[in-house]
């Protein structure tokens, strides 16, 4: 397609919306082919694609068009990672307080999970400060947690790299592990990244309940795991948290 | 499961906090009040609208938050230091807003007394300054008519915002030691009413709290709570961080921000600005002394930028403003609002930003305003190491601004020392909720209370000396030009 060329639905598409935007009325389907000069079943068409992908919606008793809550959410979605700290700061002091284990808080970022708050394993031991680290997504918890509920579908970057014998290399075990992610709203990661190393994690939601960001432990396996299972009240204290920081953040 | 809760009534908000016996927190709640600004200078909040806020958020934090009723056992108050309220002593009701510490009405005032400094320096460890609660009190004495007359006959009541709590909350007229010491009205030796320094201010007797330890069953509320520790923010946020120990020192990054150090059984008089006020009294036991250096303003410069210049939308986007550069670009921020505090003291200062070129983008300007908060630290610092002979080894800093990750690296850089985030950020509320449990029994003794401290974060140097030094002689600099602007 060359420079000059556009998509004649698309064109449309945007003319509804701009008309939608235009004031405060919802609009009937003849007023909108009146305006737009289109046939009706041509604007119908384009209507139904809208209200499928959520920019549109239609009144349920009236039959009139509007704009579509995810189109006024598109703008404003993005949530400060350092507003996400803040926020969180607290809740994630309480976690590393009750787990005695180091506490993590990611986001999405380029395929991978941005470390974007990290709290020392409460032992007074020799830790370093991990914040800005990029961690790859599909062996981690928080990766697996972001993606699972990833709003835009985001894919973690191939190929997938194996850092122990238990990561996940195929796209499949990927996507049966995100879909176990999905039913019990948790993961966890046994020995994926480092061996000898578990972490378990949880996803935080703004008040839409988009997914911004997840929280969780990661420490030695000897303590956060149990029969080959991450210890379940481990995984009750890092849900505890995200639960709380999703309050917060809904407030 | 038994917890004790703590009301930390600040500048801007009261929030109330829950803590478990490992010093963890099990609820919050917070509510903003208003800050009413009638004349360039002045600073108000309606008490009665605090004290609205305090019973909101106690009632949300105790029993809203799904805890069993009962299981608080002690609720502690830490509040806004200085700030004055005046109120009728039979309807309870505030006689006039409440005059926050930052207010600078009373500048001619203090110069007035300017006779008595060497007296305040001695008795109360206090420099003559706008800043604490004693010329409030006659600022409105003088200024609002019949109200000396109503304060002689003990008919009108001063308190600062803990006895204004206390007395809301249980009917009784107290105040506790470390708040009484920033009225520079108490002697710090005696820890009792100074007549000397009464006189000196004009101040009646009639109408002061009476002053009590930190750490004892004041009274209950309505629903048998036991109101059981005062201590001012600072005070408590330095108990919070367990600086039990003379020489162990703690800064708090908020509205404004605060070093003290603890120094033990005895009063240290500074020769470089610093404060001399009472850490903590626990019980029977003896006051536990500090130094103290304040910087007026540090996070409400940052709100300043949001809600007075729009550059941002909430406090943390600041750091990701500032992370949108590499460096100050040459650009400075002296944010002397209210003159500047520790170690200069000169109320004739109002803020400045120099080294503006074309070049200067917002991103610098978000950056000279985390730098400071750091370079006004480093200036305290320095002073508290010239005073206690001692040289800074780590500094423990927490409160709201610790969420900012560039400040920290800022901090560790200018102060060439690192710097220490422990586990409980809101070491103000922990500190009271500490000193309400050990007065109830609910913990045993300060080694408990220790137990319960740990690193959550540190932060190195990594900056090059040179470039330290180069951006603290432009910094001095940039000092040098907020000064002799305000002759009011």
């Amino acid at each position: 397609m060359g420079v000059g060329d556009t998509i004649q639905s698309v064109e449309r598409a945007a003319g509804i919306l701009r008309l939608l935007a235009s004031g405060p009325r919802e609009l009937g389907v003849a007023e909108l082919a009146r305006a737009m000069e289109l046939p009706k079943g041509t604007l119908h068409g384009i209507l139904r694609t809208l209200v499928h992908v959520g920019f549109v919606e239609q009144d349920a008793t009236t039959g009139r068009y509007r704009l579509g809550g995810t189109l006024l959410h598109l703008g404003s979605s993005y949530l400060d990672v350092n507003e996400l700290r803040t926020r969180s700061l607290n809740w994630a002091d309480a976690l590393a307080g009750r787990s005695r284990e180091s506490v993590w808080i990611g986001t999405l970022h380029e395929g991978g999970v941005l470390v974007v708050h990290h709290v020392f394993r409460p032992d007074d031991s020799m830790q370093v400060l991990q914040v800005g680290t990029l961690l790859p997504a599909h062996a981690t918890a928080l990766g697996k947690v972001l993606l699972a509920y990833d709003p835009y579908g985001e894919s973690a970057k191939e190929p997938l790299a194996a850092h122990t014998p238990a990561t996940l290399v195929t796209a499949d075990a990927l996507a049966k592990e995100l879909e176990l992610v999905r039913g019990r709203g948790w993961a966890a990661d046994l020995e994926e990244l480092v061996e000898g190393e578990v972490s378990i994690a949880a996803p935080i939601r703004d008040r839409r309940a988009v997914t911004v960001g997840a929280i969780g432990v990661r420490g030695a396996v000897e303590r956060l795991a149990e029969d080959g299972e991450p210890r379940r009240d481990l995984v009750s204290y890092v849900r505890d948290a995200a639960r709380a920081i999703t309050r917060d953040l809904s407030r | 499961m038994e917890y004790v809760a703590a009301i930390d009534q600040g500048t801007t908000s009261s929030r109330c906090m829950v803590f478990d016996e490992g010093g963890r927190i099990v609820s919050v709640a917070q509510r903003e009040h208003r800050q009413i600004f009638p004349r360039p200078g002045w600073v108000e909040h309606d008490a009665a609208e605090i004290w609205e806020a305090v019973q909101g958020v106690l009632a949300d934090a105790v029993t809203g938050s799904g805890l069993e009723p009962g299981s608080v056992v002690a609720l502690g108050i830490t509040n806004q230091r200085e700030t004055t309220i005046l109120w009728d002593r039979r309807t309870g009701e505030p006689v006039a807003n409440a005059i926050v510490w930052q207010d600078t009405r009373t500048d001619s005032l203090v110069t007035s007394l300017a006779a008595h400094e060497a007296l305040f320096r001695e008795r109360a460890g206090l420099p003559l300054a706008t800043y604490f609660a004693g010329p409030k009190i006659r600022w409105l004495l003088d200024e609002t008519p019949g109200l000396r007359d109503r304060a002689e006959r003990g008919d009108v009541l001063f308190g600062t915002v803990d006895s204004w709590l206390i007395w809301k909350l249980t009917g009784r007229h107290v105040t506790d030691v470390t708040n009484a010491s920033r009225t520079m009205l108490m002697n710090l030796r005696t820890l009792a009413w100074d007549p000397e320094l009464l006189d000196a201010l004009r101040v009646p007797a009639a109408m002061l709290p009476e002053i009590r330890p930190s750490a004892e069953v004041y009274g209950h509320t309505e629903g048998g709570l036991p109101v059981a520790a005062a201590l001012g923010d600072q005070q408590a946020a330095l108990f919070g961080q367990t600086c039990f120990a003379p020489g162990e020192t703690k800064s708090t990054y908020g509205s404004g921000s605060f070093l003290l150090m603890n120094t033990g059984a005895e009063p240290v008089t500074s020769k470089h600005g610093l404060l001399t006020t009472v850490g903590y009294q626990i019980g029977d036991a003896p006051a536990t002394y500090a130094l103290e250096g304040s910087i007026a303003v540090t996070g409400s410069l940052v709100q300043w930028l949001r809600d007075n210049l729009g550059l941002i939308s909430s406090a943390a986007e600041i750091e990701t403003l500032a992370r949108t550069v590499d460096d100050n670009g040459g650009c400075y921020f002296v944010p002397a609002f209210s003159g500047l505090f520790a170690p200069h003291w000169r109320a004739d200062a109002r803020g400045v930003i120099a080294g503006l070129t074309g070049f200067v983008t917002k991103g610098h300007i978000a950056r000279a305003v985390l730098e400071a908060t750091a370079w006004q630290t480093r200036e305290v610092v320095d002073a508290m190491n010239a005073d206690a002979g001692l040289a800074l080894t780590a500094l423990r800093a927490d409160g709201g601004m610790t969420a900012n990750n560039l400040l920290m690296q800022i901090l560790a850089d200018v102060l060439a020392v690192p710097v220490v985030r422990p586990m409980v950020a809101e070491t103000t509320c922990l500190g009271a909720a500490y000193a309400a449990g050990l007065a109830t029994g609910y913990w045993p003794g300060t080694d408990a209370l220790r137990a319960n401290w740990h690193k959550a974060a540190e932060w190195r140097p990594e900056i090059d000396p040179a470039v330290r030094d180069a951006e603290h002689r432009n910094w001095r600099k940039a000092i040098e030009r907020s000064l002799d602007w305000s002759t009011t």
